[in-house]
């Protein structure tokens, strides 16, 4: 059996965004970009469960800028097998929907036929949400989200999810879509004889013509803002005092 | 047209806080139907139809919808879809589980975690954790979106809407239920309470946190926790509160041991007051902190819940 993992390029977790002065986005340019954290914890999976013998290839897909290519060759490095990049825009500041990630997505399982995709639960730069829910239901697949273990037995996988209340349970038909949380796996850092022997490993380029597939939005931005900031507040020097304070405003 | 609100049911029980909020969220939108499924949720229903806004809820008994399975669900709201301009829910695990499902099913763009509602095509979400406001048009017919809860009013209750019946589950077979693994509490939910207690990993051990939620239980409140708290094991996931945990925006919010990352900020920085306690008086949760104490959390966390 063949995974597939989606791994999207996105501004590195520690760096904290500006909006641009004239509202038209964020700026993006200059700043350090990374692999989507939840992204990490999926390749990390794909790899144990290859090394548990329960698959025998693991494909990275990315889709966005020419520049991802650096995100797959980290996934190539922890240890995926190959890489499928496909350049949908020139200019980093472009989102690509996640429905039109899921309809390249779709058009990539439907050529490479693997019996598992491994995504994260969210991209840290749209906070969406959404693509692995949205393949699954193109592909007309079962869907395991935000797991936080994952079992593979025969033709079926048994997925503890993280939800509100605490822990489901679930069990899923394959082909499946799993959607990855914090808490699965600490994913592994790649060695330097591992980043050199990525360089050799095969990374196919495409663009979403090659699947026919439209990436024209749906959702157009019309402005992106700072957020409300908080008036600073004072350091009190004492439980006592803190006390008093929280009785004046009627919090307490 | 009207608006299709799907409703938060877990194990028979009406998510009425997160329900209500949302009801007031898509106010402005038309008239609202609730979806209510799952066997058993018969009194979910009765309970939705009572809540101000709602013109009709919808009740679909049928056992294959418990445990709000994702395949099952989606085809059901799908089946309904077409008398609606835009289906809604609370951003729950599970609505963020089925809707998107639900949207590419439909062939249209998922909306999520939507703050605000400017007009029947545009809304407002959060991006990068917070640190920006997008506002987005949509150019779909039909609109699929979460809702974050915590800055809405709840909807009132004092209504009679009719309920009605509807949908079967057909088998797909692509997933069963298992188990559940939820600790029963009698504090009040994360998402709703008026207060939050949270630690971090300044808490320093599973057993120590007891000291958070005694200082919570002193309060009537609930309690939260950084990631790195629930990493390392202080803390249960479903407490996480932040970018990739749950949003909270009470009146008053104690961060404990908690140093302040922008994916800690990004859940708690809505609540009306916060109370900051860390030994570092570099950390960033002062900045977003109405009152800061500096000083070792052991010292103070016991002496601030004798004294309150
Ligand atoms: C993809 C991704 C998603 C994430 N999502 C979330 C999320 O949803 N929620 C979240 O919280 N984090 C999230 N994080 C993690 C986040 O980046 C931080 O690592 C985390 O919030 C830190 O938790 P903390 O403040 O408890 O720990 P630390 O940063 O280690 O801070 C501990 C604090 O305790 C203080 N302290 C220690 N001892 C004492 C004492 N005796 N008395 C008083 N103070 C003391 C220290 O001064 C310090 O400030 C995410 C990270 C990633 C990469
Ligand atoms: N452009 C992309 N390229 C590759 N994978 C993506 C892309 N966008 C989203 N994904 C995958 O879908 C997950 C959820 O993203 P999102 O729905 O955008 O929050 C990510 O963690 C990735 O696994």
């Amino acid at each position: 059996m063949k995974v597939l993992v989606p791994v999207k390029r996105v501004i590195d977790y520690n760096v904290k965004v500006r909006v641009k002065a004239d509202g038209s986005g964020v700026d993006l340019a200059n700043v350090k970009m990374s692999m989507n954290p939840f992204d990490e914890i999926a390749v990390e999976e794909a790899i144990r469960l290859r090394e548990a013998g329960k698959v025998e290839e693991v494909i990275a897909v990315s889709i966005g800028v020419k520049q991802a290519q650096e995100t797959l060759r980290t996934a190539l490095a922890m240890g995926a097998d190959r890489a499928i990049l496909v350049v949908a825009s020139d200019d980093v500041h472009t989102d690509i929907e996640p429905l039109s990630v899921a309809k390249i997505l779709k058009a990539i399982v439907d050529a490479e036929q693997p019996g598992l995709v491994i995504c994260g639960k969210q991209a840290i730069d749209n906070d969406m949400n959404a693509t692995g829910q949205m393949l699954a239901a193109l592909m007309g697949w079962s869907q395991a989200t935000f797991a936080s273990e994952v079992g593979i037995d025969g033709d079926h996988a048994t997925v503890t999810r993280e939800v509100d209340g605490g822990l489901q349970t679930i069990k899923v038909k394959l082909p499946t879509v799993v959607t990855v949380d914090l808490r699965l796996n600490e994913p592994r850092y790649a060695s330097l004889p591992n980043i050199m022997k990525a360089k050799k490993k095969p990374l196919d380029e495409k663009t979403p013509a090659d699947y026919g597939i439209d990436v024209t939005p749906r959702l157009t931005i019309l402005k992106t803002a700072e957020p409300p900031v908080r008036k600073a507040g004072i350091k009190v020097g004492s439980v006592d005092e803190l006390v008093s304070k929280l009785k004046e405003a009627g919090a307490v | 047209m009207a608006v299709l609100l799907i409703a938060d049911v877990t194990e028979g029980q009406l998510a009425t806080d997160a329900v209500a909020k949302t009801l007031s969220a898509v106010a402005s939108l038309g008239d609202v139907h609730v979806l209510v499924a799952g066997q058993g949720g018969d009194a979910a229903a009765a309970e939705a139809a009572t809540l101000t806004g709602v013109a009709k809820v919808l009740f679909a008994g049928d056992h294959g919808f418990c445990h709000t399975l994702a395949e099952p669900v989606s085809d059901l709201i799908v089946s309904l879809s077409a008398d609606y301009t835009h289906i809604v829910a609370p951003g729950t695990s599970d609505a963020k589980n089925v809707l998107p499902r639900v949207a590419a099913l439909l062939d249209v763009m998922m909306i999520s975690e939507v703050i605000g509602v400017v007009d029947a095509d545009t809304f407002e979400r959060p991006i990068y954790a917070g640190n920006a406001i997008q506002t987005v048009k949509s150019g779909d017919d039909i609109k699929v979106l979460t809702i974050r809860t915590a800055g809405f009013d709840a909807a009132g209750t004092g209504n009679t809407a009719p309920v009605e019946q509807v949908g079967t589950a057909a088998t797909t077979g692509l997933s069963d239920w298992v188990q559940d693994q939820v600790a029963a509490s009698d504090r009040p939910d994360l998402t709703s309470a008026g207060i939050v207690v949270s630690g971090g990993r300044g808490i320093g051990s599973e057993a120590d946190f007891a000291m958070i939620e005694t200082l919570a239980d002193k309060l009537g409140a609930a309690v939260g926790a950084s990631r790195a708290a629930v990493d390392s094991g202080y803390a249960p996931n479903d407490w996480q509160v932040g970018q990739t945990g749950k949003v909270v925006a009470p009146d008053l919010y104690i961060a404990v041991g908690i140093s302040g990352a922008i994916q800690h900020l990004a859940g708690m920085k809505d609540s009306k007051i916060i109370v900051a306690i860390n030994k570092d008086e570099e950390a960033p949760i002062f900045q977003v902190a109405d009152y800061g104490l500096v000083g070792d959390l052991f010292q103070i966390v016991p002496d601030l819940t004798a004294k309150l």
